[in-house]
């Protein structure tokens, strides 16, 4: 098991870097091999994001740039000079909980709660562009995440619910979803 | 204790109502702090250097180089840390750092503090290990066939951990009785839990000299024990506080390494010490589902009643105790709680291999053995022309009775279940009737709600609940449970505010904190719900007393007239008089001063009386029964899975959309077992796990995941909160067996073994177009010497539960 990490270069020299993050512009001084994920959580505090493997293949440190579902433990943040991120802790309006943040607390759709952050961002990129996705599109678009406690039900009802109250429904729960099947 | 379940159903106003969880809002907004979240002033980071060989003396170890590293501030070594650990106190065979000896790929060996992550990194290449290779063991077979070297010195002999060997009733009269008798081998192979949060922790020791832990561990209340005990610190110096487990299924139960290895570091350095763990590294650390080889004789009649039935299980262990000693146990204990089966021979072996250590993963011990006797199940019905539903109906364990090993069956929803998913999956119509290449096959399962018996010898309660009252309205529950996801302390407020008649979101919930919260032995077993609730309720109930006397002497209504409920305490015939439970909280207050009280639980003593007799027993037992569709391609051996319909009987649920959640995350982690999870190693080359990322280890994704048709039997077990039984782990033994009957009924081919990936259905369906027997598994079952049976009759032929003398056999 070797150290896979090396800076052999340890003059203490940071990036400097001007982006918005989750509407603001922030500027952040950091040590230049850093990746975004990296940068959020130490430099800016913004520990909404998460990570289950830093190697880009569990989906959990899925953030937004410039719109778009990134893995940020693969984004060098050096590279992110004037752009926009959205990290979990931008979702909500102020006070008022994004629609898909309802339906997932409605839905126990974050059990452990650890990967939704990454769920939560991928599913709004995909509700932005298909506001009525099928069951099959939410399992596509979702593909790269993955979530070892739901079994992924309640997540496609949870995006399932979001995506009929965002198209103005009075929409809830199926009876199933909740009480199971009678 | 116990026996304290609440209201009638119809009465209730919260519990097995739909509620979002208490940590809803601030998990969906990123709020939620994990241990890797956790930052402090002048914190240190650790790195760990690890074996790189699977077994070996340690020659030299020199950290010298890495000391004298710019930013490094200390360099732990085994010696620093001479007392050993581990989860159970029989095995107690764990160094934090390795002591004279590796035992595996992946053991701790040193372990640096710096002042970053990437200076510890660069500073682990330079200490300097030198191995002498000792032959490794890879295998179950390797095992038994290699007595020397011995990877630990204790143990039964050789690589031998444990044998367990138990017969209930004389088991060969049991097969005299028999019409029939066949003996299936079948294996299943290890998985990980594969959580997603990644292991992290963070310590701090105070001048004061309190040591306080930060950890994503699943039982904080015996990690505390072990950590006391290592670190040579009195107890009451030692603060576990156990942060939201990012996902647990049992992998993070064992008091880990670097739990330890941050602790002496932060005494040693005085600065708050961190470690998180890589992902690789995670897949080392392992304690999942253990390898377990299996053989199951059964004898039964032409109706499918079960006359005897010997099982024997072989369990690869790994590296390590851990909680295998448990493990081993529950690789047969469980087998009589569903049918019935008139006398029982268990007989278990584990042996140590130098590989990730196993333990419990989600079911602990029991998918294993399930499998086995399910899909020996279908074999059987199979054989008689009986229908494999109706079959297994016909010989259910009895609720209110005694199983042939001396386990006290409450409710008994089985038969309800095995009806629910034979209507919904139209079962008649379709078992046997589907086109080649698609297939139904059913399985079932029971589980425990909770071991009776904690993991150290005590009498004291599995679970304390302290409420305090203030003066706002508010309810705070401090209990020492810690939530991994699955929702404890969700459940904490829904149980309280039924019995206070107010609203979860007026509770204030405080968990899993060793200075704190009253001791809760630890999400295991499936024992939070029903523990933790009955101290809740029990807890509850008595500061109502207080504040029925207060209110009821303050109205002039009598006590049993007094309603609580909305918000409010009132009359139950004259609703208007009455007040609300503030009020009624500053009435109690005045009378009886600060408000506060406790509550406990502790399970009823087990019926068995034997040496042994401890594990297996609980107090409620919770069945499922799974039908499973699948549609198996001959050309590729590919298997797809389209559905799955599931009855789980829970008694009664706290909160049905949770229920439900774990029922569907229970068919998930199934599912990936039965088709792709497997912990595998290059044995070539120094046992390296062959996959230790998510991108290799193959989980279900979202494209995999099957539609799960759930359905809750409700019969209110009088020893669970509110009639309540488990719903985390139970309904994930049904689903490999159902799925692996359901290939058989689609392609005419047993897949004995798990996971059933395409080369072994292809296998199968190859050897039978050749004529050969169509079948994929393990064919040998290897021999090890076993001692005498510990002997014990069976309830039905009397006996008091205790072992006897064995009485010679009649001829």
């Amino acid at each position: 098991m070797k150290p896979t990490k090396k800076r052999n270069n340890r003059k203490p020299e940071k990036a400097q870097v001007c982006l918005r993050v989750n509407g603001e512009p922030v500027e952040v001084a950091f040590a230049p091999h850093k990746t975004l994920l990296e940068v959020l959580r130490e430099d800016l505090a913004l520990t909404g994001t998460k990570h289950g493997c830093e190697l880009g293949e569990c989906g959990c440190c899925a953030v937004l740039v410039d719109g778009r579902p990134v893995l940020s433990c693969l984004v060098l943040a050096v590279t992110l000079e004037g752009h926009e991120v959205v990290t979990v802790e931008g979702m909500a309006e102020g006070a008022k909980l994004h629609p898909l943040q309802e339906a997932f607390a409605e839905l126990g759709a974050a059990q452990c709660g650890y990967c939704t952050p990454g769920f939560l961002l991928t599913a709004k990129v995909l509700l932005e562009e298909t506001p009525q996705p099928s069951r099959e599109r939410i399992k596509k678009a979702l593909a790269g995440n993955i979530c070892r406690c739901t079994g992924y039900i309640k997540i496609f009802q949870a995006v399932e619910l979001a995506a009929a109250r965002m198209a103005g429904k009075p929409a809830e729960p199926s009876k199933e979803s909740i009480y199971g099947w009678r | 204790m116990g026996g304290a379940n609440g209201a009638e159903q119809k009465d209730l106003r919260v519990i097995g109502k739909p509620h979002r969880k208490v940590d809803a809002a601030s998990k969906v907004t990123g709020q939620t702090k994990y241990a890797d979240d956790l930052v402090f002033p002048r914190m240190l980071y650790t790195k760990i250097l690890r074996s790189t060989v699977p077994h070996g003396r340690i020659l030299k170890l020199d950290a010298s180089k890495a000391e004298s590293y710019p930013g490094v501030k200390l360099v732990l070594l085994g010696k620093d840390l001479p007392i050993p650990y581990g989860a159970l106190p029989v095995s107690e065979d764990e160094h934090p750092l390795a002591i004279g000896k590796v035992r595996m790929m992946g053991d701790p060996v040193a372990a640096v503090a710096a002042v970053d992550e990437d200076v510890a990194t660069e500073a682990l290449d330079l200490i300097d290990v030198e191995y002498e290779l000792l032959p490794a063991i890879s295998s179950i077979q390797a095992a038994l066939d290699t007595p020397e070297p011995r990877i630990h010195e204790y143990g039964e002999f050789g690589n031998i951990h444990r044998r367990q060997v138990y017969e209930f009733g004389d088991v060969e009269a049991g097969f005299a009785e028999a019409d029939f008798i066949r003996e299936d081998i079948t294996f299943y192979e290890g998985s990980t839990h594969l959580a997603l949060e990644q292991h992290a922790s963070v310590a701090q020791f105070g001048h004061d000299g309190k040591l306080t832990l930060w950890t994503c561990t699943q039982d904080p209340h015996y990690l505390h024990r072990s950590l006391a005990k290592v670190l040579g610190l009195p107890q009451n110096r030692v603060r576990v506080i156990a942060t939201t487990n990012g996902g647990g299924f049992g992998g993070k139960c064992d008091p880990f390494a670097h739990e330890i290895i941050v602790s002496k570091l932060a005494m040693m350095t005085g600065r708050p010490v961190k470690i998180c763990l890589t992902r690789e590294e995670i897949f080392y650390c392992h304690r999942g589902r253990h390898p377990v080889l299996m053989s199951t004789k059964t004898g039964f009649k032409k109706d499918g009643a079960i006359t005897a039935m010997h099982h024997r299980t072989i369990l690869d262990g790994g590296a390590y105790g851990g909680h295998g000693v448990a493990s081993t146990f529950y690789t047969g204990v469980l087998q009589p709680t569903t049918y019935q089966i008139k006398r029982y021979k268990f007989e278990a072996v584990r042996v140590f291999t130098n590989k990730a250590p196993c333990g419990p993963k989600r079911g602990h011990g029991t998918p294993q053995p399930r499998f086995a006797q399910e899909i020996q199940m279908d074999k059987i019905a199979e054989q008689l022309g009986l229908d494999p539903a109706e079959m297994r109906r016909k010989h259910l364990v009895p609720p209110n009775s005694l199983t042939v090993n001396w386990l006290r069956i409450g409710t008994m929803g089985l038969g309800k279940c095995i009806d629910k998913v034979v209507e919904g999956s139209n079962w008649r119509e379709r078992f046997r009737k589907l086109p080649y290449g698609k297939g139904i096959g059913l399985a079932c399962s029971g589980y425990m709600t909770g071991a009776g018996t904690p993991i150290y010898w005590n009498g004291m309660p599995h679970s304390g609940v302290q409420l305090k009252l203030d003066r706002s309205g508010g309810v705070t529950v401090f209990c020492g449970s810690t939530d991994i996801g699955q929702g404890s302390d969700s459940i904490l407020a829904y149980i309280v505010a039924e019995v206070l008649g107010i609203d979860p979101f007026d509770i204030r919930v405080v968990t899993a904190d060793t200075d704190l919260t009253p001791v809760d032995l630890g999400s295991y077993s499936s024992r939070v719900t029903l523990m933790t609730g009955n101290a809740a309720i029990q807890a509850a109930e008595r500061a109502k007393q207080m504040l029925i006397q207060a209110v009821s002497a303050k109205l002039g209504v009598p006590a049993d007239r007094l309603l609580f409920a909305d918000r409010r305490v009132s009359d139950r015939e004259n609703p208007e008089k009455g007040m609300t439970f503030v009020e009624a909280v500053w009435l109690a207050e005045t009378q009886f001063g600060t408000l506060g009280t406790v509550g406990s639980y502790k399970p009823a003593a087990a019926p068995g009386k034997f040496k042994g007799a401890g594990v297996g027993p609980s107090p409620a037992y919770s069945y499922s029964a799974a039908v499973a569709e699948v549609e198996v391609n001959p050309e590729t051996g590919i298997v797809v899975v389209p559905r799955v319909w599931i009855a789980h009987d829970i008694g009664q649920c706290i909160n049905p959309v949770l229920a439900i959640g774990q029922i569907e995350g229970s068919v998930y982690m199934g599912l990936g077992e039965a088709l792709m999870e497997e912990m595998t190693y290059r044995g070539n080359r120094k046992m390296v796990h062959k996959f230790p990322s998510f991108l290799e280890y193959k989980s279900p994704t979202t494209m995999e995941m099957c539609d799960v048709i759930s359905y809750l039997i409700e019969d209110r077990d009088s020893n669970g909160p509110f009639g309540a039984k488990e719903a985390g782990q139970g309904p994930q033994l049904p689903v490999p067996p159902a799925i692996a009957n359901a290939i058989y009924d689609a392609v005419g081919v047993r897949i004995d073994e798990v996971p059933i990936t395409p080369d072994k259905v292809l296998k199968a369906i190859r050897a039978k177009a050749k004529g050969q027997e169509g079948r994929y598994g393990p064919t040998v079952f290897p021999h090890c010497d076993m001692p005498a049976s510990i002997f014990v009759p069976t309830p039905e032929e009397g006996g008091d539960g205790k072992a006897v003398e064995r009485q010679p056999v009649l001829a």
